[in-house]
């Protein structure tokens, strides 16, 4: 820095010639967009804005001019620093979003690539099918009930009005527990159906009684495409002052609609069970071909081996008898009670053609079918 | 119950255009079973006539017998020449009337008839046996007709070989429905038409000269009709018609006398038996039998009987299980052909049984003897014991319609005395069972529709048939309204249901288990709770396990699998083992489920009454039979637990994510799982967890055996868990909110040095008692055995986080709490903090 001389007119100052400054200035504008790297414009920066950059050097020699002329000066260089700096700034900006886009470029992935790092698992479709179930009739107000699998023959059969020579007690092929002698005397078999739950339910409080009750439940039937020994049924019953037969109609009907869909026809077909009078089988209209592969041989249906019609279960109102054994008074309380096959529910809800993949534990089957059904 | 459309149509006058398919559905709606409707004939195209077989050339040289014929068929071919056809069937004559299909026709299967060259000659058509015209399989012969056939006449019809046939299922009440009669009432009212009833006969009354019979047993058997024909010809044939309607209803032709026998059961409902009179030594006697008494039903079959079986006598012993089978020595004999003289010998004096006996005696002599027949299903289900008298007297009448014998005027008819039942009804029962309004009229009409007498205007007093034993209480007749003013025409409506309390605590947890275990990657399977000692010898249990103390079936459905499962293993590790031959390698199951376990004192569950509740202490007995039946859940890892791929390297399952799972389940339950080391089978000794809910044990977790994964087939490091979810699950819990702090953590980690035998779990448990209330989490984030640890030592490195929830932590202070935590597992465990 020139020491001040109160003599200098400030053009006799080189740097400080307005003309020289504004070269300065442009040749810090040139230089900032020619860098084409942030680096490079670090260099620049470091060239034009530094201690020994032109516009810095120009800076200190205000000092020396006489302070009439400080003003100006000051002004003159002060604009031109401000000026390459914002520029400075600018270029700064654009050369770090250019590096970002391209690192960001640089850093993509393909995110098709399969990621089964951490296994899903899947609940069994039965079980989450009986779920559904319970869920619908819990929002009815009805109560989830279980019993034992393994059951007092009271219970399984007396109880349900199916006494010990009853020709219906035959016609289910009872696994029987073997009594401590040895002999099937036991009085204890495997249960045949969920209905014990109903008689256990009876007998643990008083009506109005509202519950479903799936399980698991055993017949002496060989592994086949369309049977296995070991399977689940839905019970319900509904016993309060004034339940008819109407009752157990329009809460099916309310059943269907919410498992399976509107529209489709029910059909009430008169049967026979001990525990229930009347008594009705029933079944839904084939929701794969509505009946049109009925007499059809050009159109068979699977679904429904060409009858039209899917059995969904048996129902009926429950046998006086079966009231009074359970404790009951029939005179005052009626009831409904309904049971149905979650198998053949699963398999024509949804299109399962074996009856066996349900029981191997094969995880291909049941995977898909993922938590909920 | 298999019911021919033809013969149905002789009882009710059924609309001409109405198919088979068409009467199901109106019986289905009617409640009766109709399972399938078989159109026979319906590929079945003619010519198919009568032939006379003109000649016959036996011709040589082939491998069988071949017969080259002509029959004449009449004008049937269109020349009237004699049809020229090989056959290869032999039980025929010269003269014979034979069935003949000509060329154009097609026989079902279906299979076209055309003319063809066969053996050196042309053979226009066939000589046709049964078993191809689709009249059942059991007879392969030609079909030879009796000799009065007209040859040209049209077999179709003859043979009545176009039907539909109804196949119904018949449910235990309406017994009545294993006759054509039954159903034939039940279409009756189905179609608002009348009913021819086959059972309306003129019957002479009874009298003292009939076959002499001893009831000895009025309550086994209440009616014994026995009416006896004589000279009847042995050499008479059962016509086509009736073999026909046998065949159609599933009954194989057998000889004449048998055939009406049970045609007249078909056709009534009421089972006969026909004895050889000449074979019948003196009176029959209905008695039961003494213990270890001897009959040789006509099966042949050599039967030890029981005292509670009822039995047809006479002065020889037992000659027929009552209502189930008759005995061989007094059977009808089948005709017999001399070839000699051409006489045709058999049984010539026939006394025809129709009796009613007890349907439990029935029932159970049948279930006993495994001899489940046409008669015994009959009599099991209740049959009409009014039917008797005219079921005898048809069977008569076409004895010596058919068989030309003569009707002895002896009637036998013991009857004990019934008396007539009644029911009281209140009119608008019906109405209150079905939730509509039928009115008293529809009612009475209904009632009376089915056979029951009605009196009474707000009560009925109703009279039921004699062939609906059933009916006996008001709710079987309201039944009987509602079913046939139609179940369709009841209305539908919602019962007001109270409000109700939702799913329980437990099965909230069972569901919250399954979920989390699938949100964990387990798939879960439902396994066969059957077992047998090899699953406990693939285990590997001791002798005296209590596992192998199970719940037995008397009638297993695989002798080697006669147990109740008491562990869920066997049947998880049995899916791995398919999942992995199937090829899927890397794999988590899980299952939830039952197991039995037999208490300690063996009890037999009482048979109570069922009019009226049974006593609390009853109920308890009854639940005192019953096996601890406690819930469980177990899970089966094998190969990767979490795969390789293109991230890296994966993790195989092991002993830790066995035992984790059961962590999963303790958090479902919201309860702390502890972890202890110990040593049960199936488990590696060095690899296997007890799991504890406080001082409870509630399962056991790790790697199974290195033995059991060999004598499975398993593969290596197969890992397993079990667990009790009764004992799991604790009702009422509610977790309370923590405080949580917003000051600042203070971190601090620590290396320890301990014996290689001390649980870490000790270790841990040590600092955290140690460090006190400070102390927010605790990491154990190294382990490590080797040099740097010593000699039969482990390194143990933690990570503390302290916070305090009033204020910043100092160094000084996080460091106190630190070092009283060292302190404390050093006193514990012997535990050192590492150089
Ligand atoms: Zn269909």
């Amino acid at each position: 820095m020139s020491a001040p001389n109160k003599s200098y007119d400030p053009v006799e100052v080189e740097a400080l010639k307005p003309e020289v400054v504004e070269q300065a200035r442009d040749e810090a504008f040139a230089a900032f967009a020619a860098a084409a790297s942030l680096e490079e414009l670090k260099q620049a920066k470091v060239a034009h804005t530094g201690d020994r950059s032109p516009l810095a050097l120009a800076n200190r020699e205000i000092g020396a001019l006489p302070p009439h002329a400080k003003a100006a000066a000051g002004k003159l260089i002060g604009q031109a620093r401000g000026a390459v700096n914002q520029a400075l700034a600018k270029r700064q900006t654009e050369l770090e979003a250019e590096r970002d886009a391209r690192v960001l470029v640089e850093e993509a992935v393909d995110v098709t690539l399969p990621y089964d790092r951490v296994p899903r698992g899947a609940r069994h479709p039965l079980t989450t099918l009986a779920e559904r179930i319970e869920d619908t009739f819990v929002a009815m107000g009805y109560e989830v009930a279980s019993g034992p699998e393994v059951e007092a023959e009271w219970l399984n059969f007396d109880a349900l009005n199916l006494h010990q020579d009853h020709p219906a007690r035959s016609m289910q092929d009872t696994f029987f527990v073997q009594a401590p002698d040895g002999s099937a005397d036991s009085g204890v078999v495997m249960r045949t159906q969920t209905s014990p739950v109903q008689i256990r339910t009876m007998l643990d409080r008083r009506p109005p009684l509202y519950a479903v009750s799936p399980g698991r439940v055993y017949r002496t039937d060989e592994l086949d495409a369309t049977h296995t020994p070991v399977f689940r049924q839905v019970e319900a019953i509904a016993v309060d002052e004034g339940i008819t037969f109407a009752d157990l109609k329009g809460t099916i009907e309310a059943l269907v609609e919410k498992l399976i869909g509107t529209g489709l026809e029910l059909r009430w077909r008169p049967s026979y069970f001990p525990f229930t009078e009347p008594s009705a089988e029933i079944d839904l209209q084939c929701f794969v071909c509505r009946g049109a592969s009925v007499g059809n041989p050009d159109r068979p249906c699977r679904t429904c081996s060409s009858e039209g019609w899917i059995e969904l279960g048996g129902c009926g109102v429950v046998n006086p008898r079966v009231l009074v054994a359970a404790g009951v008074d029939p005179d005052r309380y009626s009831g409904f009670a309904f049971g149905l096959g979650l198998e053949r529910i699963l398999m024509n809800r949804h299109n399962v053609a074996d009856m066996r993949d349900m029981v191997e534990g094969d995880v291909r089957f049941t995977l898909p079918f993922g938590m909920e059904i | 119950m298999r019911v021919p459309l033809s013969w149905l149509r002789e009882y009710v006058d059924l609309p001409a255009g109405e198919t088979g398919r068409d009467v199901a559905a109106r019986l289905v709606r009617a409640g009766l079973e109709v399972e399938t409707v078989e159109q026979l004939g319906a590929d079945l195209k003619g010519p198919l006539v009568v032939g006379e077989v003109l000649s016959i050339d036996e011709l040589s040289g082939f491998k069988k017998p071949i017969r080259h014929c002509f029959v004449n068929v009449g004008t049937a071919n269109g020349t009237g020449e004699p049809q020229e056809i090989v056959c290869g069937a032999t039980n025929f004559a010269v003269g014979d009337k034979v069935v003949v299909v000509l060329p154009g026709a097609v026989l079902p299967g279906p299979f076209p008839i055309a003319a063809r060259q066969t053996y050196g000659h042309t053979s226009a058509g066939m000589i046709c046996s049964a078993r191809e015209l689709g009249m059942g399989d059991d007879h392969n012969g030609i079909i030879v007709l009796e000799s009065h056939h007209e040859p040209g006449t049209d077999a179709v019809e003859l043979l009545q070989l176009v039907d539909e046939v109804l196949d119904i299922a018949v449910t235990p009440d309406r017994g009545y429905c294993l006759s054509m009669r039954g159903v034939a009432r039940e279409a009756a009212a189905a179609y608002g038409l009348p009913l021819a009833d086959p059972a309306l006969l003129d019957v002479p009354p009874a009298n003292s000269y009939g076959y002499p019979v001893k009831v000895a047993d009025p309550a086994g058997c209440d009616r014994f009709v026995a009416r006896t024909v004589t000279g009847v010809e042995p050499s008479a044939r059962t016509p086509i018609w009736m073999q026909r309607r046998l065949q159609k209803a599933g009954i194989r032709p057998i000889s004449l006398t048998v055939d009406i026998t049970n045609y007249v059961m078909l056709e009534v409902g009421q089972p006969l038996h026909a004895y050889d009179r000449n074979r019948v030594d003196g009176p029959i006697q209905v008695r039961r039998a003494e213990e270890g008494e001897i009959l040789t039903t006509l099966d042949g079959v050599k039967r030890k009987l029981s005292a509670e079986d009822l039995l047809i006598c006479d002065n020889s012993g037992p000659i027929g299980l009552a209502g189930v089978m008759g005995g061989a020595t007094t059977e009808i004999l089948d005709p017999v052909l001399d070839p000699e003289t051409g006489l045709v010998t058999g049984s010539t004096e026939v006394i025809v049984e129709a009796a009613h006996f007890d349907p439990i005696a029935v029932a159970r002599t049948a279930k006993r003897h495994k001899l489940p027949s046409e008669a015994s299903k009959r009599f099991e289900r209740g049959v009409d014991p009014e039917a008797a008298r005219a079921a005898a007297q048809r069977a008569v009448d076409l004895l010596v319609l058919i068989a030309g014998g003569t009707a002895e005027a002896g009637v036998t008819d013991i009857a004990a005395p019934h008396p007539v039942r009644t029911i009281s009804i209140a009119a608008d029962l019906p109405d209150r069972v079905a939730g509509t309004e039928y009115g008293r009229e529809t009612v009475t009409r209904r009632l009376q529709e089915i056979g029951c007498g009605v009196v009474g205007a707000d009560t009925l007093e109703v009279t039921p048939p004699s062939w609906r034993p059933d009916l006996t209480d008001p709710y079987d007749l309201a039944e009987e309204v509602i079913r046939l003013e139609g179940y369709d025409n009841v209305p539908a409506r919602m019962p007001t249901v109270p409000p109700g309390r939702g799913l329980s605590e437990a099965q909230r947890f069972h569901r919250r288990v399954g979920v989390a275990l699938a949100g964990a990657g387990y798939v879960e399977i439902n396994a066969y709770p059957f077992l047998g000692e090899a699953a406990f010898d693939g285990l590997g249990l001791d002798k005296d396990d209590r596992r192998r103390r199970t719940v037995k079936l008397v009638n297993p459905l695989n002798d080697e699998e006669p147990a109740l499962r008491t562990t869920l293993l066997p049947g998880l590790l049995g899916a791995l083992r398919r999942n992995i031959g199937r090829g899927n390698t890397d794999l988590a199951l899980f299952e939830t489920g039952t197991v039995f376990l037999p208490k300690d004192e063996l009890k037999v569950a009482p048979r109570l009454p069922v009019d009226r509740r049974p006593s609390d202490t009853e109920i308890a007995e009854l639940n005192a039979a019953l096996p601890h039946q406690p819930r469980r859940v177990a899970v089966a890892l094998a190969g990767e637990r979490l795969p390789s791929g293109w991230w890296g390297k994966g993790s195989g399952a092991v002993w830790a994510d066995a035992i984790e799972a059961g962590r999963t389940v303790a958090a479902a339950a919201g309860v702390e799982l502890t972890v202890r080391q110990a040593q049960y089978a199936p488990w590696h000794p060095g690899r296997c967890a007890e799991l504890l809910v406080g001082d409870v044990v509630v399962g056991h977790a790790g790697e199974l055996h290195p033995r059991v994964i060999k004598a499975l087939h398993l593969p290596e490091r197969t890992s397993v868990m079990e667990l009790d979810l009764d004992l799991v699950f604790e009702d009422g819990r509610r977790v309370s909110g923590p405080a949580v702090s917003a000051y600042p953590v203070a971190t601090q980690d620590v290396a320890l040095i301990v014996d290689s035998s001390v649980p870490a779990a000790e270790v841990e448990a040590a600092l955290r008692e140690g460090a006190g209330e400070l102390l927010e989490a605790i990491r154990l984030f190294d382990v490590f055995t080797g040099e740097q640890a010593g000699e039969g030592k482990k390194s143990l490195a933690y990570t503390l986080r302290f916070r305090a929830a009033d204020r910043t932590l100092t160094a000084d202070e996080a460091t106190a709490a630190r070092e009283a935590a060292v302190a404390l597992a050093g006193s514990r465990t012997g535990a050192t903090l590492r150089g």
